[in-house]
């Protein structure tokens, strides 16, 4: 199930989405989010859809991996379907067998919102699939930065951000250990009733917070012994670099809205 | 000859809330160290040796006496400037890996002192080659063993060229081959250039590689000199929870068992190459 799950994974790659900015893909999402609202009709809906599926192609991720990693999520969009295809009332009567009555207006409805809603998990996977989070956080950092002036402290945020990215793997490893050590003891995690299973993941807690406090010592002491004295006057391995390609991007987004605002009815 | 290190009677108790039962952890202790020289501090657990490490870098400062690194007191003042002359690795190979991949933690130090960033990449890859981890650029900390893991930190601390490398326990969590490894880079290092070193630990066979230990016990001095030196206290070295390397030990208790041995013998291979030559005709 867990291996199956796409959403916030990361897939190493070299396709054009791949190499492109994590700012200008970030900055496309955001905008894209936007644009999803501007369709109202079935040539806005058609263009986007297809102007999704071209962005998907451009980053070489199969559409069946996809689809099939997003399976939690269309269940919701097929649900979020048949909501308004059963309770909108307008239109003309298309379907009326026993308590089930369509209407014409629930069946556009429906498949308009539930597009909409695929159109958004498809744009934001491919961004999560084709950028680590490493470069997301400087992304992030970078686009933030004007806001340093309102006192957001973004150097910070974003180093909190890389230092439990990094760490993740580091306590899940530990966890692992400590499962292992609670099971040796005869603890039981996978069977009883739900408020014995709840009693007995603290075992597993208590140790697991010690031990990232410890962590986080150690990892301050080594941090301020290499020098480190906040954001100021420091410098930046991880350079971004705005290419042809994002700029083409950042086009091609124009281009969208603005079919968008021109077809839409 | 130039002096790196001098303690100066220092003492230091940690701060506790009975005032009366305040042991010293360090008591009295006065040594100096000078370029080149590789130094062991050995010690049991509690004998102050953590202690005395956490004073040389500055993390806490003595109530009596003086450090002085590079010819200048260690003080809350001094001390940013004295840290990035010298490189520090600890003991937990995870818990000092601050960046995402290799190359980022190298990397660390240089983005905290402001190097320029085309400086930044030419020093991190000249690092990595010394520790001979530049196949691991982009490699993720929980993809590298622990021994891998140490010779980043040292990479790391190699960056901002320092004279004086302090190594806390580096190679205490590691298993036998990673402890070679690490070993056997920084011995290289010491070859190649004049760097300083200070290895802090409870292992003797490691301890037995450097110029000159210096024995704590009960956060005092207890004795110092070269290996030879201090191993041949084979008795006060037991007494106080140390064990003497492995072929030391052995070849003690073969002459003791009356075949005459040549020599101080300092390695198994050492050994093993006298024992297996001691019929020959001499």
């Amino acid at each position: 199930m867990l291996e199956k799950m796409i959403f916030g994974r990361f897939i190493p790659g070299q396709s054009f989405v791949h190499r492109l900015d994590p700012r200008s893909k970030l900055l496309f999402v955001l905008l894209f989010v936007f644009a999803v609202f501007l369709a109202n009709n079935v040539a806005t809906y058609a263009l986007l859809l297809s102007f999704t599926l071209l962005v998907i192609m451009a980053s070489r991720i199969r559409l069946y991996f996809l689809l099939n990693g997003l399976k939690p999520i269309l269940f919701l969009i097929i649900f979020t379907f048949f909501m308004h295809l059963f309770f909108t009332r307008e239109g003309v009567l298309l379907v009326d067998w026993k308590m089930i009555k369509v209407y014409e207006e629930g069946l556009r409805q429906g498949i308009f919102i539930s597009l909409r809603f695929l159109v958004l998990v498809l744009i934001t996977s491919i961004l999560t699939l084709t950028t680590s989070p490493i470069s997301i956080t400087d992304g992030m950092e970078d686009l933030l930065g004007p806001f340093k002036r309102f006192k957001l402290p973004v150097h910070e945020l974003a180093l909190m951000m890389s230092i439990s990215l990094r760490f993740i793997p580091t306590l899940m490893d530990e966890t692992d250990k400590i499962l292992k050590a609670q099971l040796a003891r005869g603890s039981d995690i996978s069977s009883g009733t739900l408020k014995e299973r709840v009693r007995a993941v603290i075992p597993l807690l208590v140790p697991l917070f010690v031990s990232a406090f410890k962590r986080a010592e150690d990892l301050a002491v080594a941090m301020e012994v290499r020098g480190y004295r906040g954001g100021e006057g420091r410098t930046r391995y991880r350079q971004l670099k705005w290419d042809f390609r994002d700029t083409i991007a950042m086009i091609l987004l124009v281009v969208l809205v603005g079919s968008l605002y021109f077809l839409r009815g | 000859m130039k002096e790196i290190l001098s303690v100066n009677d220092v003492s230091f108790a940690y701060p506790t809330e009975n005032q009366k039962k305040n042991r010293k952890a360090i008591d009295h202790v006065s040594f100096s160290i000078n370029d080149g020289e590789w130094i062991a501090i050995v010690g049991h657990n509690g004998s102050g040796k953590s202690t005395l490490a956490k004073l040389m870098i500055g993390l806490l400062f003595p109530d009596e006496g003086d450090i002085r690194l590079f010819l200048e007191e260690v003080t809350e003042e001094t001390i940013w400037e004295l840290r990035s002359k010298m490189g520090i690795v600890f003991q937990n190979p995870d818990n000092q890996f601050v960046g995402s991949t290799v190359q980022d933690d190298v990397a660390f130090a240089l983005e905290n002192k402001g190097v320029p960033f085309e400086e930044m990449v030419k020093i991190v890859h000249e690092s990595l080659e010394l520790v001979k981890m530049e196949e691991f650029l982009n490699h993720e900390p929980h993809h590298l063993s622990g021994g891998q893991k140490q010779r980043v930190a040292i990479a790391g601390a190699l960056a901002l060229k320092p004279e004086l490398l302090i190594m806390d326990e580096a190679t205490s969590m590691l298993d036998p081959q990673g402890r070679d490894e690490v070993i056997r880079i920084v011995s290289s290092l010491k070859e190649s250039t004049n760097l300083t070193v200070i290895s802090i630990t409870h292992d003797l066979e490691e301890a037995r590689l450097a110029d000159r230990i210096i024995v704590m016990n009960e956060g005092k001095m207890l004795f110092t000199g070269t290996p030879e030196e201090v191993f041949a206290q084979q008795e006060i070295l037991t007494s106080i929870g140390l064990d003497i390397p492995f072929a030391m030990n052995l070849s003690n208790l073969i002459r003791k068992n009356g075949l005459a041995l040549n020599g101080e013998y300092m390695t198994e291979e050492e050994l093993v190459n006298e024992l297996w030559t001691s019929h020959f005709n001499k």
